[in-house]
């Protein structure tokens, strides 16, 4: 499974939405997800993918999340 | 004699076993609901609920006291545990800021009560009642002291910056009372501590020494909640299940997961990641908002009333706050 396939299946858990409608260049506005809600998303990923994630205000897309992920895991 | 693991990375031997024989609350007078915050807030009530989970909290005004608050809750305490003030051979304050920089709120407490005992606050922010009884215990344990009253008293409306939407909706005022005395009940505490202003911290005023040029200004409480958030939920979900092992219990055989009062939202996430229903998590956050140390004592004297705390019944306490603290406990009532 792909870093984005990951993050969108959480994302899909965490809002019980179709996850067939997440694309990386959406925010966290765009998916509904207020900042406690993108702050235990960070924590989820952060279990599931052994990764660090500092929440900031750079983090604005789904690809912003992908690409930190991805650079932690070179 | 129950085993009981302090910290389960440093077993100590056995001793004498501590037990809570009554609990006691106390809350102002004063409710603010949302709709009053909404008047000089740009917030609003929806923001609020689906944020916090708050509907409103209780704030001291007038001539209400902190300490005369903190003494209601140990008279009621003292009340139902049939004790008189004279018997009480130590008082244990926590409070995030007393209702004076000195004396301690515990000696004022004392001085209401008429009792006659040494006093000690303690200050280890939200996770406050789990230290005082980590500390109660100790105290017990030494055979010096028969009867502690731990008293958490919080003024959090004090210190929150009125004008930041961000904090002053989440917090409120209370006091909680937990009479303790040697006996099975606490089956395991564990207290930890990573220090760490900067998320959640405030700064007393610094006075005018002519001598000092870098005296801080006052500053009220700061937090930045999404880091908050994510600490809280990971460290008491761990918390939880170390005290749980340590104690031998599974979440199944927990009765009530009474923990700090901080956040709905938090409450939920830890819920879910436990995989425990809903009434197994009471909660009072919805009318008291988050009291600091004083939500967890006063929820279980809460549940006493209503009855929904029964004797026997197994609790697993958490907390999490300001240091940053946690504290977690396996108590049974």
């Amino acid at each position: 499974m792909t870093t984005f396939e990951t993050i969108s299946k959480l994302i899909a858990e965490t809002k019980d939405m179709d996850i067939t409608t997440i694309k990386p260049e959406m925010t966290f506005a765009d998916l509904g997800l207020d900042s406690l809600d993108v702050a235990e998303l960070v924590m989820n990923m952060e279990d599931e993918l052994g990764v660090t994630i500092e929440i900031s205000p750079a983090l604005k897309t789904v690809q912003d999340v992908v690409a930190l992920v991805d650079a932690q895991k070179k | 004699m129950t085993r009981r693991f302090r910290n389960p990375k440093h077993k100590r031997k056995e001793c004498e076993p501590m037990k809570i024989v009554a609990f006691g609350h106390a809350l102002p007078k004063r409710s603010i609901t949302n709709a009053e915050l909404i008047r000089f807030l740009d917030t609003s009530d929806e923001w609020i609920q689906t944020h916090t989970g708050i509907e409103s909290r209780r704030v001291l005004t007038g001539k209400e006291t902190l300490s005369g608050l903190g003494a209601k809750a140990a008279k009621m305490a003292l009340d139902r545990a049939g004790l008189k003030a004279s018997e009480i051979d130590y008082i244990l304050c926590s409070t995030t800021r007393g209702e004076m920089s000195f004396p301690a709120t515990s000696c004022l407490i004392q001085e209401k009560l008429g009792a006659s005992c040494p006093c000690l606050d303690v200050n280890a922010g939200c996770s406050g009642f789990v230290y005082a009884l980590d500390v109660a215990d100790g105290l017990l344990s030494t055979g010096r002291v028969r009867r502690v009253l731990v008293v958490c008293a919080e003024q959090v409306s004090r210190f929150t910056d009125w004008t930041d939407r961000s904090t002053c909706v989440l917090f409120g005022d209370a006091a909680g009372a937990a009479v303790c005395e040697a006996g099975e009940g606490l089956r395991a505490v564990r207290v930890t501590a990573e220090g760490d202003a900067k998320p959640l911290h405030g700064w007393p005023s610094g006075g005018n020494c002519p001598f000092d040029d870098r005296i801080p200004a006052e500053q009220p409480l700061y937090m930045n909640g999404q880091e908050i958030f994510k600490f809280a939920v990971t460290h008491s979900c761990h918390d939880i299940e170390t005290v749980m092992e340590a104690s031998g219990l599974t979440a199944e055989t927990v009765d009530y997961f009474v923990l700090h009062q901080a956040n709905r939202r938090i409450l939920d996430a830890a819920r879910a990641r436990l995989k425990q229903p809903a009434e197994k998590f009471p909660m009072n956050i919805t009318t008291h908002g988050n009291t600091s140390s004083a939500c967890i004592p006063v929820l279980l004297s809460e549940m006493v009333e209503d009855g929904r705390l029964q004797k026997g019944q197994t609790l697993v306490l958490s907390a999490f706050g300001a240091g940053l603290t946690t504290g977690a406990a396996v108590l049974q009532y």
